[in-house]
Order: C-alpha cells, then structure tokens, then sequence
C-alpha cells in the first residue's frame, strides 16, 4: 500500500487573526496556571506527583484549536496543557490536583489522571503509551457508529518504544481508524536522551512503517502545529485514516515536579537556554506585535483577566473541602 | 417450561455470542482465530459468516493494544467481546487489563464504564505444557474492578455469558478447555444468568466441597462415589470469583462443618486460598477440622504425559483426600474408587474424561 503525501501546511491567510490571538492567550494562560502550581507547591498542600508541561505550551494549544468542542483527546501524566486546551474546567482541576472532592474525578486521579469528558477530555493515563489504545478504540467505536468525531492521543518520545504504540499504530492504519497520534518529542524520557534510547532515525519513518502518513512541525510554533494537526484532522474526518505528527519541543523544568534540574547532570544550562530563547509563548507573542495585532494595553488587559480567573480557581481549590473517606471505595462497579 | 434439548458447553457460549450479537448492534467480537477455521474452539463456527467481518473481527497478535483498543470501544459505549485462547496470551494484556479496564469507572469518578467481555481459556492437556495449560483465574480475582466469572454448566456457560455482556463493568469469562465437549440442557434463545455467586450443584451435609469449572465436575463425581457409602458431600460450583459472595459457602460449613477446596489453579495464594481465610473468619466455631485446599503442586504444569500423573485433582483424590478428613476406613472407599478407575479404563491421561460428556 502507497502510503499517501501529506504536503507541509503552509501558514498563510487561513489562520484568522483572532486565532493568531486566541493562540497566545491560551498558551499564556496554560503557563500562568502552570507558573501558579509550582509557586504554590512548595506549600504542601498539592500532594501529588505534578508533570509541568512548561516550554510545551504550542502543541496543547496548536493541535486542540484544530479539534472540535466533540472531538476526543486522551492524554499522559503531562496532561495540564492538553486538558486547558481542551477546555477542561480550570477550577475543577486545581481541585483535583489539591484532592478536593470538587476535582474533576473526585480526588481519585490528582494530576496525572485529570478528565473532562463532557469537553471531549476523555482520560490521562500515567503509564506511557498506556491511552494510545484507549483513542485507538475510542476512534473504532466513531467508526462503527459512523461519527464523525476525531481522537487525539498525545504521548512523548518514549512511547515509541512501547509495544503498543506499534500495536496500535498498525491496527489504526489497518482499520483506518479517524485517530491521530500525537507525538510531544521533548528529547528526555525523565533523564534519558532520547539518543540514549532509540537509534538515530527520523521518527516519522516510524510511523510510516505502519502505513500511515506522518507530518514533523516545530513544536514551538502553535501555527505550525495548528496547520499541521488541523490536515491530519481533515484525513480523519474524510475517513482516510490516521496520521502521525511529532512535533519537537523541550521540558523546561523538572520531569516531575515544580524546580528547574540543569545542574543535575542529565543536561546542560546551555542546551535548556538555547530552547528557552525559543518559547512558543514569547514567539507568538512577537509575531503579533509585528504584525499589529496586539497593543500593550490590549495584552495588559487580557492578562489581568487570565490572572484573576486562576487566582480565583486556586482560591476555591484551596477552600472547597477534601474528598471525604466514605467516598473511597465508590464507583469500584457500575 | 423444562428445556431437553442437549448441546455441548462451547455451543452453548456459541449460541450465547451469536444471541449477543442479534439482540445489540454495539456487540462485536475481537480475536485471534475467531472467524478462522479454527473458530476458536468451535465456539465462534458459522458466525462470521452471519455477522461479517467487522462486527467478528479478526484482530493482529497484539493483545496488549488490542485489549487497549477494545476499552476504549467500551468507553465510548461499544460493548466489545475479546477472545484470548489462552490464559497466557492475556498476560501480555494484563497491563491493559489492570491499569485501564478495571480502573476507568473508579477513576473517573462514576463517569465511564467499560461494558468489555474478555474470553480467556485456561486448561490442560496434551502436552501443552508449562506456557500454554494454567490456570491463572486468581491473577485476575486479585483485582479491584474486574468481575471474573467462570462457569461450569453449559446452560450456564451461555446465560452468564450473555449476562456478563449485558454488563456494564469489565468481566473476565473464564473457560476452561476440558469443558467445551461437555453437554448440558440448554434453553434456546436469549435468556441471562446473573452473575451473583455460588450454587449448590450438590446437596450434602457431612462435608462441603468448593470448586470451579472442570473441578467442580470432579468434585460432583466425587461426591456420588461418597454417597455410595453413606458419606454426604455438599458440593458447590463458585461460579463467580469476583465479586466474591460467599453466603451459600457459609450456609454450608455451617451445616458440614467441613471444608475441602478444590482448584484448578495452584494453591498457594490461590481461590481456596481466599474460601478458606474467609470461612475461617465467618464460621469459625463451625469447624469440625481444619479447611482443606486442592490443587495442583507447586510447580510449573509439566508437558510430558509421562510427568503428569498426579498433577491435577481428580474424582479419586477428592474422595481419598474427603475419606482421611472424616476418618473413613480406606477399605470403604475402595470399590467406589475401582469404579472411577474402570469408568477411565486406558484412557490416556492428557484427554478429558468420557465421564464428562454429560448431559449435565
């Protein structure tokens, strides 16, 4: 089977400017909430493991802009960004990740585990590669009904190390499933490079040995990453099967946890600067000054809405009272 | 209205999967081997053939995604059927099965289910040796989430198959290979078995014996060898090992005030293992003697006919292992013993017992 071209978007006219907007925003304000866990963390009060997707804002944002409010996205134990993208409710997930019984499952998953299936948010599953299956069935079930919808599975480099990553991958390009896989290459599996793990080969080739067509983008760049997800979307859609996507981008902080670890060893200072100068956040940013989109008192404006909306969300996830014991052992059968 | 109609336990769950698929358009089936020649035992012959291949899909050798595949078809209201030919292959999905089968409902809060039948085989025979023949029920019995039923009846086998499909949690179906040319009455057409716990497939009040599947089989041969001679056993089919309910155990040692179990898996950590502690806790003062737990040795399920005698329980064990727990003179025992041992006459070991056709 001739494994169909994908031609690289290209960025241009079809990408309103409130878009081009709504992109920076959305990424700016996954970082505040972000920046605002690991301000807070220190305070003991948020007693679970927290996986920052600080640096990796494009790709949330990018490929969720592309879905619809019914499209499906399952997601890892770096689920923050993909679930704000998806419109997960931001008060229910601090209250998740402070164990309260408002959290979006109770208290039963912290911040490894958040969902929001209402907004197409379907599950984050912490063992890597472990939701591929899951959105690869989730897209089987479309099928059969003859839905529409679209599933996302977001993963990292390291789930292609994974047997089911390949098992999927080649079920979905056998069944033409409407699923895309969604791969965040930040180079470290915790504090492995990537070289250290796999042989040096383009990743994409991967994916195209199963069958499916595979599309790389700069992970920094929300457009790139919009235009690229948004082509793969149109396939599924069309019915024409799965794509892979692997957009490269980089961890700012620590694999787990809220600190900074460039004098541990595992990198340098150097390389972690190096990616910092490429923010996606600070890119998009300049590309709308230049082009005349933003005014300073417009941004001020909005950023002051951001921050109240999160600091409101840590106040009630402080508040609102924990999960209560009598609550454990619920839900065990349907 | 009695039923007289005879068929054998793997028609049974044929009829069962066939009755499934007519009655829901959400139903499909995954496996290897199931729209193949092979039919997967026979149990799944012809019905590809009448759903097609995308509601029986033969699905790559790749359990762990597949299994994967199949929850998330569950999560989004799909009510898949999995059909893994040995208890073995579903250890490479048991990443799957544990973490997101059995987790999804509890996680989210009440908010997914998982509607998933996952057919596992388990058993012996032929050589099949120490990676194709075990019994692992009590890997999947150990987890939260998952109900496991095995049924031994092939009326059973289809009603509690049809029910566990009807059901919104994960169920883990177990069968056991020796039982699929075993016979039964078996109503026609769709009806369900819930899945609710343990029945008494014999009545009896000097000794109650608990056993699964093919076990409980021996254990009903067993039990009439007994009744020959006076001695009552109450034998009880489990049926259901997750959710465990045990009242009619307890109901039971409460009048016996004995206890044997029967497994076909092996012992140490095994379901005996949990009958056992419970009753302990539950009807403690009843107790006449010390529980009793049977099964096979503690080591790897040898190939060689030559190295399995001895290896699994059987009707003879059970009554000489029941007679030294009631003190009964061995002389007793010994014509009903002759009897079990001519009904096997020079049958080779690694084949099921002709005892077993049925009808049951």
């Amino acid at each position: 089977m001739a494994i169909p071209d994908i031609k690289p978007p290209n960025t241009g006219p079809d990408v309103s400017s409130d878009l081009l907007l709504k992109f920076y925003f959305e990424m700016l304000r996954v970082r505040l909430v972000e920046e605002g866990i690991a301000d807070r963390y220190s305070e003991q009060e948020m007693r679970c493991p927290v996986h920052l997707s600080i640096g990796q804002e494009a790709v949330a944002v990018g490929a969720c802009q592309a879905l619809q409010p019914r499209d499906k996205v399952f997601s890892t134990h770096r689920c923050h960004a993909h679930y704000l993208a998806k419109a997960g409710d931001l008060k229910r997930m601090l209250a998740e990740i402070y164990g309260k019984a408002a959290g979006c499952i109770g208290g039963r998953g912290g911040s490894m585990h958040l969902m929001d299936p209402d907004k197409g948010m379907i599950a984050s599953i912490p063992l890597v590669g472990s939701s591929i299956p899951l959105a690869a069935g989730s897209a089987l079930a479309d099928q059969r009904t003859g839905s529409d919808r679209v599933t996302v599975a977001f993963f990292g480099d390291a789930a292609l190390e994974e047997g089911v990553f390949h098992e999927c991958g080649n079920f979905a390009a056998l069944r033409r499933l409407p699923v895309l896989f969604v791969c965040e290459n930040n180079l470290y599996s915790v504090y492995t490079h990537l070289d250290d793990r796999q042989p040096k080969r383009p990743l994409t080739e991967v994916a195209r040995a199963h069958g499916m067509p595979a599309l790389a983008g700069d992970g920094n760049d929300v457009v790139a990453v919009y235009q690229a997800t948004r082509e793969a979307v149109e396939r599924a859609r069309r019915g024409e099967g799965p794509t892979f996507l692997l957009f490269d981008t980089y961890r700012w902080r620590e694999h787990c946890g809220p600190n900074y670890d460039n004098d541990i060893g595992y990198r340098s200072e150097s390389e972690y600067l190096e990616w910092r100068e490429r923010c996606p956040i600070a890119h998009q940013r300049r590309l709308l000054f230049e082009a005349g989109l933003l005014d300073p008192d417009q941004e001020e404006a909005r950023i002051a809405k951001i921050r109240a909306e999160i600091d409101a969300a840590f106040a009630f996830a402080k508040s609102t009272p924990l999960a209560d014991p009598s609550q454990a052992s619920d839900h065990v059968y349907a | 209205m009695p039923d007289d109609r005879v068929i054998t336990f793997g028609e049974a769950i044929r009829e069962g999967l066939i009755e499934a698929l007519a009655r829901d358009e959400a139903v499909f089936l995954m496996g290897e081997g199931i729209a193949d020649p092979s039919s997967f035992w026979g149990t799944t012959a012809g019905v590809v053939e009448r759903f097609g291949p995308d509601r029986v899909m033969e699905m790559p050798v790749a359990e762990n995604g597949m299994t994967g595949v199949a929850i998330g078809a569950a999560m989004a209201g799909q009510r898949p059927v999995i059909s893994l030919h040995r208890v073995e292959f579903a250890l490479l999905a048991i990443e799957q099965i544990v973490n997101n089968a059995a987790k999804a409902h509890y996680l989210s809060n009440g908010y997914h289910k998982v509607p998933l039948v996952i057919r596992i085989v388990i058993g012996r025979g032929w050589g099949q040796g120490p990676e194709h023949a075990q019994s692992l029920e009590s890997v999947f019995a150990h987890i939260p989430g998952l109900k496991v039923v095995m049924p031994t009846f092939a009326s059973e086998a289809k009603g509690m198959l049809i029910a566990a499909i009807e059901d919104d949690n994960p169920v883990i179906f177990i069968e056991h290979r020796w039982l699929y040319n075993v016979a039964g009455h078996v109503p026609e057409g769709y009806y369900r078995q819930p899945l609710n716990g343990p029945k008494v497939a014999v009545k009896g009040r000097d000794v109650t014996i608990v056993a699964s599947a093919y076990m409980t089989l021996e254990a009903v041969r067993a039990a009439k060898v007994l009744e020959d001679i006076g001695c009552s056993a109450e034998v009880i089919d489990l049926r259901v090992l997750r959710p465990l309910n045990l009242g009619p155990v307890y109901r039971s040692v409460q009048k016996t005030g004995r206890l044997v179990t029967v497994d076909t898996g092996w012992v140490q950590y095994g379901i005996g293992a949990e009958v056992v502690a419970r009753v302990a806790s539950e009807c403690f003062e009843a107790l006449k003697s010390p529980p009793l737990r049977l099964g096979p040795p503690d080591h790897p399920t040898p190939s060689s006919r030559g190295l399995i005698p001895g290896f699994y329980p059987d009707g003879d064990r059970i009554v000489q292992e029941v007679g030294k727990l009631l003190a009964i003179d061995p002389e007793r025992l010994k014509a009903g013993r002759r009897t079990l041992a001519e009904q096997r006459r020079d049958l080779p070991i690694d084949t099921p017992d002709p005892f077993f056709k049925g009808p049951f």
